[in-house]
């Protein structure tokens, strides 16, 4: 993985000096909330419902077991023992004191990490697929170019007050793990047609109160235009991108307004003008970032290996949690952060500890976070499953139910978070704690569930979505059918009127229950049912005959 | 730096911690001259600062006053309220009013004015200079802006950020060789930004702003991952793009 180098080093300890000097203007009343609101969400800093709230970012995902216990630590000396991975591969602390935070930065500086542009109208965390260097279907490595991407975007003087905030997701395999077609810009890593590496270049996708599904503005980018064409695209939304309207202030309102054509034509030209200017990436450079992601050195070992005596729970783990490696002997282990009834994406400082651990031992010092709100240890040897499983159990991280309709995305909703209208968890954990029983027999289905429009939680996407809404005082959901953020991109639709805290979980059961009764076979999962059958029969059951 | 009284400079914000627009004729300014009370201070913390011998730019920099006496006319001349060069200078430049004929001075126009009578402006010899609001397009003027000594671009709000690419642009794009001014919300956060795509001269009315340039208190990150237009000290020979700038 990258490592900082001095410069590095000395950019975020800059950084985490110049918060130091705005956290002190602020806490002997020289700056007042309000002008210090800007600085603060510039390094990360919310101010909640009940505390500030610190968003550290894990650069497209990846962490080494030194950092991972770091964040344990600062979850156990700064705040109450938990963080919480979101939805975006960030993690949150809810119950940072606001004087600590410089010190929070400080410490995380001392282990490469750091919170620069995890809020604010600017270009946040660069995402990418969780399985990246792991998986056997990307044609590369896409963290280098998320790398790249990170470093020019760090700080950027002409982007960092954009019309709203920017959100650019890498991906290099044919499965999307990356959900880039929801992000303002995607990026696929390909194959061009001349034989060199190059991206599909994806604008304008987004959720929110307004979901879009990304336009291709442009099938082959060679990789040593990236940059160049990132600031064409970036310059055009920073000039004409909407700022009268908060909720229209997105590039994907912009492209709509304009159009896909004329919008990647405005692009093209801005691009053209500055193709070849500093911002061309040296192959040098390309080959530089490269070599901090090569792969671990892999032992040659057998494809398959005795996992030790036939014992369902772990069968089940390895039949749910693993993922084929690119590197036989090897397998992908993700660990699930949703236990049965549990809050969706919380880790206990022990937990990372204990993940860390594992990662040391069992995969090659690396963890990943998924924007599904788990961890992965992307390279564990088969023949240590069954000791990487045993040893999560005893963590109680052992969870089998990965795709499953308990491994539930939520956002921090109305429990923590100043914009919700409505709480996710407990939905999250009712609607867990009773389909629980029953979650092998209906197989991959991916609920979703956000506290507001906002749609943190992705319910847009959602093979089953849940939206929390305020209805005359009241916690009101929405429920919205066949969504799916992957390489299938769509976005569900709402199913009919609301219900209540309680109809709700009803509801998402009746849906469950008319996908089973319906379904050809166990082989048809929910997804392909409904495209089969449409909404009709769902709201049949929900709604009663029309 | 020295340890001036700074009891003076703190006059000036606390009366609501930001200049009134343009004064009346005839104020006394008073609790304004105050910035006077302070020589200039240059950006690297060393006293005077002594301003360019440029005629296009801002004024010379302010001289230390012998006193801030209320009474003295013409309050204009005693706010200086542009920051170039590592100090508070008085700015030479006005805005044209609407409907009147351009002074002989250096005289800064609106777009709209520029467009609708610039061949009236012809044989007009003083400088002229260009105002630019937030968002106002480039390319219908590429052909005028070597006219123009000096380019003022609005920053209308803390998070507008448009006139950041309008400034590149206008460098890289247009090659505008001229001045380039920050009017507006122009807040110490955002300067080291503004630096950093072209702008040299700087329209300051924040008072805690003002405050921060003159005791050389801007926090800023002097790294660069990025180029962005301007020339910087390039430093790390391995990597593409790494800069440092200022102190």
């Amino acid at each position: 993985m990258y490592r900082y180098d001095e410069f590095d080093r000395e950019f975020v300890r800059q950084r985490v000096a110049q918060f130091r000097d705005q956290v002190g203007r602020r806490l002997s009343g020289e700056l007042t909330e309000e002008e210090f609101k800007p600085l603060r969400l510039m390094n990360g800093v919310y101010l909640q419902l009940h505390a500030y709230m610190l968003r550290i970012a894990i650069p497209y995902g990846t962490l080494n077991s030194r950092q991972m216990r770091k964040l344990a630590h600062i979850a156990r000396t700064y705040d109450r023992g938990t963080g919480h991975f979101t939805t975006r591969q960030n993690l949150q602390f809810n119950w940072p004191k606001l004087s600590d935070i410089p010190d929070i930065l400080k410490e995380l500086a001392e282990v490469e990490m750091h919170a620069i542009q995890t809020s604010g109208n600017c270009i946040r965390n660069v995402t990418a697929d969780h399985f990246a260097g792991a998986t056997a279907e990307e044609v590369a490595d896409p963290r280098p170019y998320a790398e790249i991407i990170r470093q020019w975007s760090s700080l950027h003087p002409e982007f960092s007050f954009l019309p709203r905030k920017f959100k650019v997701a890498v991906t290099a395999a044919s499965r999307d793990r990356a959900a880039i077609r929801v992000h303002d810009i995607g990026l696929q890593l390909k194959h061009l047609a001349n034989g060199g590496l190059g991206f599909a270049v994806y604008v304008g996708g987004g959720q929110g109160r307004t979901p879009v599904i990304a336009k291709l503005i442009r099938d082959e980018l060679p990789e040593a235009d990236l940059l160049s064409y990132l600031e064409a695209v970036l310059r055009i939304y920073n000039l004409f991108g909407r700022r009268d309207n908060k909720f229209k202030a997105r590039i994907k309102i912009l492209v709509h307004e304009l159009g896909a054509t004329a919008f990647s034509v405005q692009v093209e030209e801005e691009w053209q003008r500055i193709r070849d200017s500093a911002l061309k990436l040296p192959e040098d450079e390309i080959r530089r970032i490269r070599a901090y992601f090569a792969p671990p050195a892999f032992e040659h070992r057998p494809s398959k290996a005795w996992l030790g005596p036939s014992e369902r729970g772990f069968e089940r783990w390895v039949a749910r949690n693993t993922h084929p490696h690119k590197q036989s002997g090897y397998a992908i282990v993700t660990v699930s952060l949703k236990p049965v009834g549990g809050v969706p994406g919380d880790a206990s400082a022990e937990q990372m500890e204990a993940i860390a651990d594992l990662a040391r031992r069992y995969s090659f010092d690396e963890v990943r976070v998924s924007h599904e709100q788990n961890l992965v240890l992307p390279h564990v040897r088969v023949e240590d499953l069954r000791s990487v499983y045993c040893e999560l159990q005893a963590a109680g991280l052992a969870e089998a139910n990965v795709g499953l309709v308990t491994d539930i995305i939520a956002c921090p909703g109305l429990d923590y978070c100043a914009l919700a209208n409505a709480r996710s968890i407990p939905i999250a954990q009712r609607i867990s704690a009773r389909l629980a029983a029953r979650q092998d027999a209906i197989g991959d289905l991916k609920i979703k569930i956000s506290g507001c429009i906002n749609a943190c939680g992705h319910h847009h996407v959602g093979h089953i979505g849940i939206l929390g809404v305020e209805k005359r005082g009241e916690e009101h959901y929405q429920l919205l059918l066949g969504g799916s953020g992957a390489e299938d991109a769509a976005l569900a639709t709402i199913t009919g009127p609301g219900f209540g805290p309680d109809g709700i979980v009803d509801a998402v059961a009746k849906v469950v229950d008319t996908y089973l009764s319906l379904r050809t076979s166990a082989n048809e999962t929910f997804l392909a049912a409904f495209g089969r059958l449409g909404p009709a029969p769902f709201k049949e059951v929900l709604y009663g005959g029309t | 730096m020295a340890a001036h009284d700074l009891s003076a400079v703190r006059l000036e914000v606390e009366g609501g911690g930001r200049y009134p627009g343009p004064l009346p004729a005839g104020c006394d300014a008073h609790g304004l001259a105050c910035q006077r009370i302070l020589p200039p201070i240059a950006a690297d913390g060393r006293d005077g600062g002594a301003a360019p011998a440029d005629g296009t730019r801002a004024g010379d920099a302010v001289p230390a006053p012998a006193t801030s006496s209320a009474g003295a006319g013409g309050a204009r001349d005693w706010v200086a309220t542009i920051w170039q060069d590592g100090a508070f200078r008085r700015d030479t430049w006005v805005r044209a009013k609407e409907g009147e004929p351009l002074p002989d001075t250096p005289v800064i126009l609106s777009k709209r004015r520029w467009l609708a009578e610039r061949a009236a402006f012809t044989g007009h010899t003083a400088p002229l200079g260009l105002h630019l609001d937030a968002g106002e397009r480039l390319d219908d003027l590429a052909a005028d802006l070597a006219r123009f000594s000096l380019i003022a671009l609005a920053f209308p709000k803390f998070s507008d950020g448009r006139a950041f690419s309008s400034a590149r642009l206008l460098r890289d794009k247009y090659a505008y060789a001229g001045e380039l001014r920050a009017v507006g919300n122009v807040l110490s956060d955002l300067i080291p930004f503004m630096r950093r795509v072209g702008f040299e001269s700087f329209e300051v009315t924040h008072g805690p702003t003002r405050r921060a340039l003159i005791e050389g208190r801007i926090s800023e990150v002097t790294l660069h991952y990025q180029p962005a237009g301007s020339p910087e000290a390039r430093c790390a020979a391995r990597r593409p793009w790494l800069a440092r700038s200022g102190s």
